[in-house]
């Protein structure tokens, strides 16, 4: 009923920037989806568009059964919720949460009781006379969303919703958003550059970069199979170890260390050519003695994060081949590669350990795209120099 | 002398002395002390009593005597007490020189120069590049040019023969300045001063945040509702310091005299002209005076009832 479709949707800035190129995309109805991806990559320009407060330079953009590509903002049924909430300082709660209906023209008295119904809902009650100069920031964040609900959109939008919080809150917030989400059942598109948020509250994610999607999918399989290079490098806290390899009888060889092949590149790959091996370093185990099937290295750095510890290695690595520039790799010939180690168990730095990658949980990249035993559409890399805003 | 610098430890710690915070701090904020900081003032007051609180006073005195600028009561001016102002008050001249000034300020301050500021600020938020620095550039352009300069430029514009106003309408023979004596001075006036209020709102303007009107344009706001709900009380203070300035300057501006010199037949004869006129044309000293004081009073009734305005906004804010 509220799906959105994108078709071969373009934004070009005047100057030439090109923020969006051709994109496709589906939103189901009743969706929470992320736009996820580092700054100037587009992901605002997308939500804006969808808003109708940037215009299209080319493409389609519908909303259920409408094409809205042409409409004024107005006339699009969706609310959006921006960063800095944008309440008007000068109205009180119930008049900031009544303000569309009051364009929309209901009289005041039937508008005064949805404000305060809605304000109920979002544990506002007490509010309604305060200006928002005297709401705390997770208070002021509940009278924009109110605002966004009171007049039942087809579609929310929400301009990275956490960001204004701080951290405590920004958790609580975080559980807060996603149940009201579940309960309301309206597609709800928001842009975040955080993976954590966007996996956490995302019933799917697009993680794009320079005006493309690089990969659509649930945040689980964005985290257990990004689709290529960039999205391993961005997703998950820590990111992907990604080590040039090289196919060598029926294993992978990485410096003298020898790995097996991920299950389904078996038949994918030639003997002789040169990949790139990915890794999460919470999928390595990190042992203090020679093992077989290890790469092995000195401990340089170990970072404590709390319950785990992060300790980065510098591995002898494949020394024949051209350095990559987009790998971690150190010197010619070492690479660091970081690997998660639990509470208890962390080595020195100096000290000499073998990691070994759990099965099934390691992937192969041609030329910055997955190798998998079906062959899966190809999505190109984002033309070299085009500059966006986010 | 008092002591003079505040003791270093003082400075450090970067607090600033206040009376009676520490021992003995100096009484001012940059530790002058209370001598050098007097004779530091003392120039600035000097001037400002010579050039202003006595010629004020002096107009004051002038106001309740018959002092004219030749004859008998030149020589020997006599007090006659509050008779120029009952005159003043009771002459038809005065009372329809009042009343022009008030369309003078209304016309050319409030709407013209006030509501065309704003829309060209306005319709240039959004706008980088040429259009906006020429818009700008010939809107400041009018403000930075002499007076005489700009008089002479209107009179060539609107003359009844060889007008360029004329010419380009097709229209010659059309009297402008003997016709429509204050619709000219009007308009003269409002694009003489539209680039300060065109500043002031273009600064203001920046204070909206963006989302702010976005929210409104989602909710289906029109561009009335968006300056209604979001603009105007976001720049408030704004709008009300402009048109204190813009009123008072106005109230007080001599320049119309440089085209229409408050002809024909007094119809453009705003105030500042009256008095001229009247005081030093006419040489009566003492009438004029009194008229001045009148004018006076007036600007301290409008600059009172905008700072009561301002006053009374930022309270609930």
């Amino acid at each position: 009923m509220s799906a959105i479709t994108m078709r071969e949707l373009t934004k070009v800035y005047p100057g030439g920037v090109r923020a969006l190129d051709a994109l496709d995309l589906e939103i189901a109805d009743g969706e929470f989806f992320a736009l996820l991806g580092p700054s100037g990559c587009g992901k605002t320009t997308l939500l804006r568009t969808i808003a109708g407060l940037e215009v299209a330079s080319g493409g389609s953009v519908r909303i259920g059964e409408r094409d809205v590509t042409g409409l004024p903002p107005g006339k699009r049924d969706v609310a959006m919720v921006f960063q800095d909430y944008a309440l008007f300082p000068h109205m009180t709660v119930r008049d900031n949460i009544a303000y569309p209906l009051r364009i929309k023209k209901v009289d005041r008295r039937t508008r005064g009781g949805k404000a305060a119904d809605t304000a109920e809902e979002l544990g506002l009650s007490g509010l309604l006379e305060r200006r928002p100069g005297q709401l705390s920031g997770g208070q002021q964040q509940r009278v924009a969303l109110a605002r966004a609900m009171a007049c039942h959109p087809q579609v929310f939008l929400l301009d990275e919703p956490l960001s204004n919080l701080d951290a405590r809150l920004r958790l609580e917030a975080r559980t807060f958003l996603k149940r009201l989400q579940r309960e309301l059942g309206v597609t709800t598109v928001f842009v975040t550059h955080d993976q954590a948020e966007a996996l956490a509250l995302a019933d799917r994610i697009a993680v794009m970069e320079g005006g493309r999607i690089r990969q659509v999918g649930t945040p689980t399989e964005v985290f257990r199979r990004p689709a290529n290079t960039f999205v391993a490098g961005f997703i998950g806290s820590t990111p992907m170890n990604l080590i040039d390899a090289r196919v060598h009888g029926g294993e992978l060889a990485v410096g003298p260390a020898r790995l097996p092949l991920p299950d389904d590149s078996h038949g994918q790959v030639t003997d002789g050519e040169r990949l790139v091996y990915g890794i999460r370093p919470e999928y390595l185990d990190y042992s203090p003695t020679a093992v077989p099937g290890a790469l092995t290295g000195e401990v340089v750095v170990v970072e404590n994060l709390g319950s785990v510890s992060l300790v980065s290695l510098d591995v002898p690595a494949d020394d024949t081949g051209p350095a990559d520039a987009g790998s971690p790799a150190g010197d010619a010939g070492r690479t660091s590669v970081q690997v998660v180690v639990p509470e208890g168990a962390e080595p020195e730095p100096g000290d000499t350990g073998w990691v070994v990658p759990r099965p099934g949980r390691s992937l192969l990249y041609r030329d910055g795209t997955l190798v998998t035993a079906t062959a899966t559409a190809e999505v190109p890399a984002p033309r070299a120099g085009a500059a966006v805003r986010s | 002398m008092v002591q003079v610098t505040s003791p270093p430890d003082e400075v450090v710690e970067g607090a600033r002395p206040v009376t009676g915070a520490s021992p003995a701090p100096a009484p001012d904020a940059a530790g002058l002390g209370r001598a050098r900081a007097t004779g530091f003032l003392v120039p600035a007051l000097v001037l400002i009593l010579v050039f202003l609180v006595v010629p004020a006073a002096w107009t004051i005195y002038l106001g309740v005597t018959n002092y004219r600028l030749t004859g008998l009561a030149a020589a020997h001016p006599e007090v006659v007490g509050l008779d120029n102002y009952t005159q003043a008050l009771g002459d038809e001249r005065f009372r329809t020189s009042l009343l022009l000034t008030l369309q003078f300020v209304l016309g050319s301050a409030v709407i013209g120069q006030a509501g065309l500021g704003f829309a060209i600020a306005f319709a240039l938020r959004d706008r980088r590049g040429p259009l906006r620095r020429v818009v700008e550039g010939f809107v400041l352009l009018s403000w930075i040019l002499p007076s005489s300069v700009v008089a002479f430029l209107w009179i060539a514009l609107l003359d009844r023969d060889a007008g360029t106003l004329n010419a380009l309408l097709g229209i010659p023979g059309t009297a402008w300045l003997l016709d429509h004596p204050m619709l000219s001075i009007i308009v003269f006036n409002t694009w003489r001063g539209t680039a300060f209020s065109m500043m002031l709102y273009a600064a203001a303007l920046e204070n909206v945040p963006r989302s702010h009107l976005e929210t409104a344009r989602l909710a289906g706001a029109s561009t009335w509702q968006q300056l209604r709900d979001v603009v105007f009380p976001r720049i408030r203070g704004h709008v009300l310091t402009n048109l204190l300035l813009i009123s008072l300057w106005t109230f007080n501006d001599f320049a119309p005299f440089l085209i229409t010199a408050g002809g024909p037949e007094q119809r453009s004869e705003i105030l500042p002209v009256y008095v001229y006129k009247v005081a030093l044309s006419g040489g009566e000293l003492g009438f004029g005076a009194a008229i001045s004081f009148i004018m006076l009073l007036i600007n301290l009734v409008i600059a009172l009832v905008y700072l009561r305005m301002l006053g009374r906004r930022k309270e609930p804010a």
